[in-house]
C-alpha cells in the first residue's frame, strides 16, 4: 500500500475538456485507462456519452459543480464518497456539488457502461487527481487573465486568490479554462489539509429514497413493456420434460407463454397476472443428473476433510514434523450451510432486443461482462448491446452474476418486445448462486505450551478459497503452517457472497484461537498479540496483513469495549480479522435472557485507512456487523433432492430489528489510502458472538447457524 | 375486468384490475406509484407497507377488491417535499444503505408514531420488527424513530 504524501501525477491523457454551449466547462475523464485520441466531451450537456468517458464534471458559470456518473449505488455509499474525493481536490464547498447519475433516459444518456471498479480504494488516486487537475486549469486561467504566474495563486472554496488579494470565482474563468491545455504535473493535497474528506456527508440519494422515487431496477418501465415471470426447474439437476400452458393462457391478461431452454416465461401487462399465469403452468420434469441432498454434502465434505486429496495453497516449515513432535494436538472442525443472498430487491432485469440493438436495463454489478455474455448468447456484435445500470436493492455478490439479464434478453428476443423479468422471492431464493457449504478442519500442534504448527484444511462445495487468503493471519506467525483445500463438484450453483470465503473462515479461525487460549490457560488477547509479534518485520511479501495494524485494532477494541470489566451478567467474546485490505477487531457483549444468549452490543474497531465519509462508513460497518451476527445466528439453507428447502422469509430467517445488537464503531486514525468497508466487518462477527456464548453458557459452537446447534447441544429455555 | 374506485393519497383512481390483484401491484403496475416495494409477497418483510385507514398494512396481501372506500396512503403521499418528521429523521440520521426497504420502514414508523407518541426503545423494536432490512440499517432505524418521536411530540 502506498502512502500518500504529495505525489505528482500526469493525468493529461485521462482528461479532456470542452466549453459548454450554454456556459460552463465540462471535464470528461477516465479513471483507469487513457481517453481515445479522438474523444472529446460534448459542448451540449444533454449529449453526455459514457462510451468515451467514465464520468463528467460540469463547472457552471455560477461556480456550481455537477458530477455525472453512470455508476449507481449498491448500498455501499460509494456514490457519495467518490464525488467527495473530486470535490476535495477541486477545492469547492460540498454543498455546491451535485451528484447526478446518468438518468435512465436514453435521450440524454445513450449508453451507460460503468468502467472500472466502483471501489473507493481504486478510485482514491485517480479521482483526486482529476479534481486537482481541474483546479489547476482554473488557476491557470485566472493567472493568465491577471497576467501573473500561476504559482502566485491559491484557491479557497471555489475562488482563485492571487497573492495581492485579487479574487475570481471558478465560474468566472470556466470559459478560458476549458480552452487550456490539460496540465501535466499536479500536486495533490496533503491529507492534513483535507476539508471534505473525513467529514460526514449524507447519502446523495437520500431525498429520493425517503420519498419513494423510482430508482431501482424493479421501478424501471417503458412503453409497451411486458412483465415476465418464469417457471424454472424446481430442483438443481432437473430438466423440463413436457408442459401444458392451457390454464395459464386462459387467465385473462396473460399475453404470451414462451419456452426457452428448460424454462417457461409467462408475459403479461402487469406483474400479478404474469405471476398467476406462471403458477398455472403445469410441467413435468425429468432428471439425468444427480439430485443432491444436504446430508449427502455433509458426508462428502467430511470425507474430503479426512481424505488425502488436497491442493496445498501455502506451506511453511513442516507441519508433519511439528505434529510428530507435539506434546498435544488440538483438532477442531467447523461447518457452515449454504446461504442465499436474499437481496431485498429480488432479481430483475429489463431487455429490449430488436434488429438494430439490444438494450438492457437493471441492477447489475458487472455491466461489461454481462454485455459480452448477452452478445454471445444472442450471437450479436457486442457493440449492439448497451447495459444501463439502476440503483440496486442490495448486492452482496449476487448481482455480479448476470443470469437474470440473460434470461431477459432471451425472452425479449423471442417475444420481440421489451420485457422485464421479475423474480418472486421464491424464485430469487431457489434460483440462487449460493455461498457454498464449507467445512474447515484446523489442527494445531502444541509443544511446551506454544503453538508450533497450524494446519488448515478446507472442504467446500464447488470452489475453494482464492489465492491470497492463505496469506492472511496466522500466516507468518507460526513456523510450521499449511493450508490445504479440496472441493466437490456439485450442480448447485455457488458463488461470491459478502466477504467471500472469509465470511466463514474467520469464524473457524477466531473460534479456534479462542479455544487454544483456553486449553493453554493463556489470556486470549495476549495469545493473539504474541502471535502478531512474530510477524513484525517479516520479509515475506506474500503476507497480506499488517501485524502492527492488527495489533492496534485489537488494543483499541480491548480498551473501548471495557474488555475484562464487563458488568455482572454480560459475557464478552473477542475476534479480530484482516480481509479486504481492512483490519478489524470486534467484541460482542452477550447476556442471557431466560437462559437464551442475546447479543446486546458489538464494539467494532476498524482500520480502513483514511475514512472518507465517516457517516456513510459507520453505516457500512453497522450493517456488516449485524449481517454477520444475523447469518451466524440464523442463516440456514438446505437441499433435498436438489430442491432448496426454504423459499421465503416465513421459514428462512433473517435478523430483525428486535434481535439486533447496538454497534459501537471506532476508527483508527490513519493517513494511509482508504480501503473497502462493505465486507470486512462481517467475517469477525460470528466468532465474537460464538466466543461470548462460550463465556456465557460454557457451550463451544462449531457449526452455523448457532440457533440450531445451540438447541442441539443444550435444550434452551 | 371490474373497475375499482380507490382513494389513494387523497385522490380518486379508477383501476381496471382483476379482483384478486394485491394492492401492491395495483400501485406499482397500474398506477405507476413505485415507491411501495415488493420484497416477499407473503407479509413477512414489510417492504410493501402502506397505510389503510391509518394502519400500517402489507399491501402484498391486500386484494384490490377489499380496499374500496378506504383511505390509502403510500410513501408518495405522506408529505410534500419529504417534510414529514419521520422522513426528516431518516434524513438526519442518514438511515438508508441500499434504500430498498426504507419506504416500508418509514410507513411502519409513521403509523406506529401516530398511535404511540412516546415510545420506549423496546416499543420501537417491537413495532419495527415486521420490517426486514437486508442491509441491516437497524441501529439507525431505531435512532431515527426515536428522533421522529421527539419531533412529533
Ligand atoms: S412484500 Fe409485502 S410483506 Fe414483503
Ligand atoms: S437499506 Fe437495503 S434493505 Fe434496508
Amino acid at each position: 500500500m502506498k502512502n500518500i504524501g504529495s505525489p505528482s501525477f500526469s493525468r493529461r491523457s485521462f482528461i479532456r475538456t470542452s466549453a459548454l454551449a450554454g456556459g460552463g466547462m465540462l471535464i470528461g475523464f477516465n479513471l483507469f485507462q487513457a481517453c481515445k485520441p479522438e474523444a472529446t466531451p460534448p459542448v451540449d450537456i444533454s449529449q453526455l456519452n459514457f462510451n468515451d468517458f467514465n464520468a463528467f464534471i460540469k463547472i457552471a458559470d455560477n461556480g456550481m459543480v455537477t458530477i455525472f456518473s453512470p455508476n449507481p449505488e449498491i448500498g455501499q455509499g460509494v456514490k457519495t464518497a467518490m464525488p467527495m474525493l473530486i470535490a476535495e481536490e477541486l477545492d469547492v464547498a460540498w454543498e455546491n456539488v451535485h451528484v447526478v447519475q446518468g438518468a435512465l433516459d436514453t435521450k440524454n444518456f445513450t449508453r451507460q457502461v460503468a468502467g472500472g471498479s466502483q471501489s473507493i480504494r481504486q478510485g482514491w488516486e485517480p479521482l483526486r487527481q482529476t479534481g486537482a487537475t481541474a483546479r489547476q486549469m482554473l488557476i491557470n486561467a485566472a493567472a493568465a487573465k491577471w497576467g501573473v504566474d500561476s504559482s502566485e495563486c491559491k484557491t479557497e472554496n471555489g475562488v482563485i486568490i492571487h497573492a495581492n488579494g485579487d479574487r475570481l470565482g471558478y465560474g468566472e474563468v470556466v470559459k478560458e479554462a476549458a480552452a487550456l491545455k490539460v496540465p501535466e504535473n499536479i500536486t495533490l493535497k496533503d491529507p492534513k489539509d483535507f476539508k471534505i474528506i473525513g467529514t460526514d456527508a449524507s447519502n446523495v440519494d437520500v431525498d429520493k429514497i425517503i420519498t419513494g422515487k423510482p430508482l431501482f431496477g424493479l421501478d424501471y418501465k417503458e412503453e409497451g413493456m411486458m412483465y415476465a415471470v418464469v417457471l424454472r426447474p424446481p430442483a438443481f439437476g432437473k430438466k423440463i420434460a413436457d408442459y401444458d400452458d392451457t390454464d395459464a393462457k386462459a387467465i385473462s391478461g396473460v399475453q404470451e407463454v414462451i419456452k426457452f431452454g428448460d424454462k417457461i416465461a409467462v408475459l403479461a401487462k402487469d406483474t400479478w397476472t404474469a405471476m398467476k399465469g406462471r403458477n398455472a403452468l403445469k410441467a413435468n420434469w425429468t432428471s439425468d443428473a444427480k439430485l443432491e441432498n444436504t446430508e449427502e454434502h455433509d458426508k462428502i465434505l467430511t470425507d474430503l476433510l479426512n481424505g488425502k486429496e488436497f491442493k496445498t495453497l501455502r506451506a511453511d516449515g513442516d507441519v508433519n514434523k511439528a505434529f510428530a513432535a507435539a506434546d498435544k494436538i488440538v483438532e477442531r472442525t467447523y461447518e457452515s450451510p449454504f446461504l442465499p443472498h436474499n437481496c431485498m430487491e429480488p432479481m430483475n432485469f429489463f431487455a429490449d432486443v430488436s434488429a438494430e440493438k439490444v438494450r438492457l436495463v437493471g441492477p447489475i454489478q458487472t455491466p461489461e461482462r454481462t454485455a459480452s455474455r448477452v452478445a454471445e448468447l444472442l450471437e450479436r456484435d457486442v457493440n449492439d448491446i448497451s447495459v444501463e445500470m439502476t440503483r440496486m436493492g442490495g448486492g452482496f455478490g449476487r448481482r455480479l452474476y448476470g443470469d437474470f439479464a440473460l434470461e431477459a434478453a432471451e425472452i425479449s428476443k423471442i417475444a420481440q418486445k421489451p420485457v422485464q423479468v421479475i423474480y418472486s422471492r421464491e424464485d430469487d431464493m431457489s434460483a440462487g448462486i449460493y455461498r457454498p457449504s464449507i467445512k474447515y478442519k484446523i489442527s494445531a500442534s502444541i509443544k511446551d505450551d506454544k503453538i508450533t504448527g497450524y494446519h488448515l484444511k478446507e472442504a467446500s462445495v464447488n470452489s475453494n478459497m482464492y489465492g491470497l487468503i492463505p496469506n492472511f493471519f496466522p500466516a507468518g506467525a507460526i513456523e510450521n503452517y499449511q493450508v490445504d483445500v479440496a472441493s466437490y463438484d456439485s450442480n448447485i450453483t455457488t458463488g461470491a457472497w459478502r466477504a467471500p470465503y472469509t465470511n466463514f473462515l474467520s469464524f473457524a479461525e477466531q473460534s479456534f484461537f479462542d479455544e487454544i487460549a483456553e486449553i493453554l490457560e493463556e489470556d486470549r488477547i495476549k495469545l493473539r498479540l504474541d502471535l502478531l509479534q512474530k510477524v513484525k518485520g517479516t520479509t515475506d511479501e506474500r503476507i497480506q496483513y499488517s501485524p502492527e495494524r492488527l495489533e492496534k485494532v485489537i488494543q483499541v477494541a480491548v480498551d473501548k469495549s471495557g474488555w475484562g470489566n464487563a458488568k455482572e451478567g454480560v459475557y464478552q467474546g473477542f475476534s479480530a480479522y484482516y480481509c479486504h485490505n481492512t483490519h478489524v477487531a470486534e467484541v460482542a457483549d452477550v447476556v442471557l435472557e431466560n437462559d437464551i444468549p442475546v447479543v446486546k452490543k458489538v464494539t467494532c474497531v476498524v482500520d480502513c485507512g483514511i475514512v472518507v465519509n465517516p457517516l456513510g462508513a459507520k453505516n457500512q460497518i453497522e450493517g456488516g456487523v449485524i449481517d454477520g451476527v444475523g447469518h451466524a445466528m440464523y442463516g440456514d439453507f438446505s437441499f433435498k433432492n436438489g430442491e432448496p428447502q426454504d423459499k421465503n422469509f416465513n421459514t428462512y430467517r433473517l435478523i430483525r430489528i428486535n434481535e439486533t445488537p447496538e454497534v459501537e464503531t471506532h476508527f483508527i486514525e490513519s493517513d494511509i489510502a482508504p480501503t473497502g468497508l462493505g465486507e470486512p466487518t462481517l467475517p469477525p462477527a460470528g466468532a465474537a458472538v460464538a466466543n461470548a456464548i462460550k463465556a456465557a453458557k460454557g457451550i463451544r459452537l462449531y457449526k452455523q447457524p448457532f440457533i440450531k446447534h445451540m438447541k442441539a447441544k443444550a435444550p434452551l429455555g | 375486468m371490474p373497475i375499482f374506485d380507490l382513494k389513494i393519497n387523497g385522490q380518486s383512481h379508477a383501476v381496471d384490475a382483476d379482483q384478486d390483484t394485491p394492492l401492491l401491484w395495483v400501485l406499482r403496475d397500474h398506477l405507476n406509484m413505485v415507491g411501495t416495494k415488493f420484497g416477499c409477497g407473503i407479509g413477512q418483510c414489510g417492504a410493501c407497507t402502506v397505510h389503510v385507514d391509518g394502519s400500517a398494512t402489507r399491501s402484498c396481501l391486500l386484494k384490490v377488491s377489499m380496499v374500496q372506500d378506504m383511505e390509502i396512503t403510500t410513501i408518495e403521499g405522506i408529505s410534500d417535499n419529504a417534510s414529514h418528521p419521520v422522513q426528516q429523521a431518516w434524513k438526519e440520521i442518514d438511515v438508508p444503505q441500499c434504500g430498498y426497504c426504507q419506504a416500508g420502514q418509514i410507513m411502519s414508523a409513521t403509523a406506529f408514531l401516530n398511535q404511540n407518541t412516546n415510545p420506549s426503545k423496546s416499543d420501537i423494536r417491537d413495532a419495527m420488527s415486521g420490517n426486514i432490512c437486508r442491509c441491516a440499517s437497524y441501529n439507525r432505524i431505531e435512532k431515527a424513530v426515536e428522533l421522529a418521536a421527539s419531533k412529533m411530540s
